[in-house]
């Protein structure tokens, strides 16, 4: 029990779990946008690709690295028009759109990377985010804090922004209305069809800024893969967060420890009894989002209209 | 700019949707053909070519169709319920897992008749698909989790367990170190229909199992129920049918076809299970029952386009070099595709306001 007590005691540890929230705590906070205007969103997995994959192109290509964010933004945003386009203005299935452009994204950023790269056998490589290291002198989390990117910050930083406009602007009323009651929307006098495709735009643009992040700060080059379900995640983590930025944060950070736990103790053999297959560790980060989607569903209060698209004087 | 309800849909344009969507899909690539600096027309044309153009080349495409129909009847069956079964990927593997578990070279199987062996190499593929959708339906009806996100990250756990078999106790000591099953007795092997060639009678067995869930979809009354469960959970409730039985058995029905779809590859392809059997069958599969609108014979057809697709790809990309991701490109695009034909089947647009 002591070394348990070891590993989460030590920066190390800390380190690897603000590491690993990061890119879930934006596509959390993309999903919840999505969601709370009334429209699921399940292209994410293949949006965060995408960005992950433009973002390294922007800068691959001489752009500086917070260009690249942007354009991952960008392109997630162009993404989630489609979806919109879609879901929104035409109503059809949002579980199917959402598959469709997963597999739409992620089979496009591997054609375009072929093309671009037709030869290369190992991922050409970029100069990542450097860590904050005037971070450390912070007391207490300084540790934590000093080895991470401006772009963990940046997700950190979301997460009251989001939270403070879904809360008390016009426009974030507006969107929690939409997702509630889209009628009441209207009854504003404002369009129901423009605020949910404003927020799956915004909402997808955070998507492609997770994926960003993953070629921009966590490595330095473009895998296939390397998403790897990442997506599914968060849209599991918004349901286990009661659709609440700031619940997001903390389930993406006490999912981030968990994984970060089974990492330390896939590498220090000693600490339990047996020793288990690597696979067995690598499913628990999957196997956690299923058992939080459980233990929340009973108390889950959907967002009203979760799903339902609307049309002008339909009922 | 409004969407208005058509007051019928016409067969003919139902019937049509497809190829509308195929059309508009092949238009749209054509622009990506044109980025990577090649010939749209003789891009296309290699890629029908390749396809169809010879004999081997129909063969090949009529192997890669056999998983596909499949997985394709799984998704069509699953969605018919509105049940949205995302996991034919991991169904797919462990049925080709219990397959092998069942029928490898030196198993403790071995004593029992070929045939008896057989029909449970068959049986064990089916009930591990089953049995792994069973889950996700029980989440769904008792606590309401959305199946999507349960079966999405199910793939993930499959294809890790599998990983962890292949690597420990059902590896072949003899694989050179390399995750790989045993290899499947030669007797259980699925025969060949054409000669020199790769097609086998999976293929037949996948083309009964569409005709079957055909007839059993139209005419019986499990199959109204499944239809009435998916059109609308509470009115058929109200009527008095039995929603979590039929959504429970359409669900283990999918299961299983995904998981059969596994066995037909090892036992009529590979004859052994790596972790690079599937490139995505599993998820093609929803790509072919939304091409086919979910019925069970078209769905043979849209099975025969996507892998027509994936072959041809492979060949036109060695011959112009266009990169063959332009397949998983097409197969996406068309999913989008379909669903806004689809949907101009039931309404029409009408540009005034009023």
């Amino acid at each position: 029990m002591s070394e348990l007590y070891d590993i989460v005691a030590s920066s190390a540890f800390w380190i690897a779990v603000l590491r690993i929230a990061t890119p879930l705590i934006f596509g959390t906070l993309g999903v919840l946008l999505c969601e709370r205007a009334g429209v699921l969103n399940l292209g994410i997995e293949g949006i965060m690709v995408a960005g992950a994959f433009t973002g390294w192109l922007a800068v691959f290509q001489g752009a500086d690295l917070w260009t690249g964010v942007l354009v991952a933004a960008m392109v997630g945003a162009l993404l989630g028009l489609v979806h919109a386009s879609l879901t929104v203005w035409l109503g059809v299935s949002q579980h199917v759109s959402g598959l469709g452009l997963t597999l739409l994204a992620a089979s496009l950023a591997a054609y375009a990377y072929r093309v671009s790269f037709p030869t290369v056998s190992s991922p050409p490589t970029i100069e990542a985010f450097a860590p904050l290291e005037a971070l450390s002198a912070v007391p207490l989390i300084g540790p934590a804090l000093g080895a991470q990117t401006a772009m963990t910050i940046l997700a950190l930083m979301l997460v009251p922004i989001v939270g403070w406009t879904l809360q008390r602007t016009p426009a974030g009323l507006a969107v929690r209305m939409a997702g509630e009651n889209p009628a009441a929307v209207e009854a504003q006098g404002l369009s129901v069809l423009a605020v949910r495709t404003s927020a799956v735009m915004a909402g997808s643009a955070l998507m492609g800024v997770a994926g960003a992040f993953l070629t921009l700060s966590a490595f330095n080059a473009f895998f296939f893969n390397m998403v790897n379900g990442r997506g599914w995640i968060c849209v599991a983590l918004v349901v286990f967060a009661s659709w609440r930025p700031g619940k997001a944060l903390l389930g993406a950070l006490l999912f981030a420890a968990f994984d970060a736990l089974q990492l330390r103790l896939q590498q220090s053999s000693g600490l339990l009894p047996v020793t288990l297959p690597y696979q067995l560790y690598l499913m628990l980060p999957y196997l956690l989002s299923i058992v939080a989607l459980v233990v929340m569903a009973r108390r889950a209060a959907y967002p009203q209209a979760l799903m339902k698209p609307y049309r002008k004087g339909e009922r | 700019m409004r969407l208005e309800a058509r007051s019928a849909s016409s067969r003919m344009a139902q019937l049509l949707a497809p190829f509308a969507a195929v059309l508009i899909t092949l238009l749209v690539c054509a622009l990506l053909v044109a980025w990577a600096g090649a010939p749209v027309g003789r891009t296309y044309a290699l890629l029908f070519e390749g396809a169809f153009g010879s004999r081997f080349a129909l063969s090949e495409t009529l192997t890669r169709a056999t998983p596909l129909v499949l997985t394709g009847l799984a998704a069509a069956v699953a969605f018919r319920a509105g049940f949205y079964n995302i996991g034919a990927e991991g169904q797919l593997y462990v049925g080709a897992l219990a397959a092998v578990a069942v029928g490898a070279q030196g198993g403790s199987l071995e004593a029992l008749p070929p045939t008896l062996r057989f029909v449970l190499m068959m049986l064990a593929g089916a009930a591990a698909g089953a049995l792994m959708l069973a889950g996700p339906a029980l989440l769904k009806i008792r606590f309401g989790v959305d199946e999507v996100v349960t079966t999405l990250l199910l793939n993930f756990i499959a294809l890790l367990f599998v990983s962890m078999m292949l690597d420990g106790p059902m590896k072949d000591p003899l694989a050179m170190g390399w995750p790989q099953s045993a290899a499947l007795d030669p007797q259980l092997e699925l025969s060949r229909l054409m000669a020199r060639s790769r097609v086998h009678s999976g293929l037949l067995l996948a083309c009964v199992l569409a005709l079957a869930i055909w007839i059993v979809e139209r005419f019986t009354t499990f199959g109204f129920a499944l239809r009435a469960v998916g059109a609308n959970a509470r009115a058929a409730a109200f009527a008095g049918l039995p929603v979590a039985r039929t959504l429970i058995l359409g669900a283990l029905l999918s299961g299983a076809l995904a998981g059969l779809a596994g066995v037909g590859e090892v036992a009529g392809r590979t004859s052994y299970l790596t972790l690079d059997m599937s490139p995505g069958y599993g998820y093609s599969g929803i790509v072919i029952a939304m091409l086919a609108g979910l019925n069970p014979l078209g769905v043979i057809l849209a099975a025969i386009f996507v892998a027509s697709v994936l072959v041809g790809a492979d060949s036109m990309s060695r011959a112009v070099g266009v990169p063959n991701y332009l397949a998983d490109v097409i197969v996406a695009t068309s999913l989008l595709a379909i669903l806004v034909a689809g949907l101009f089947t039931r309404y029409r647009i009408r540009w005034s306001s009023r």
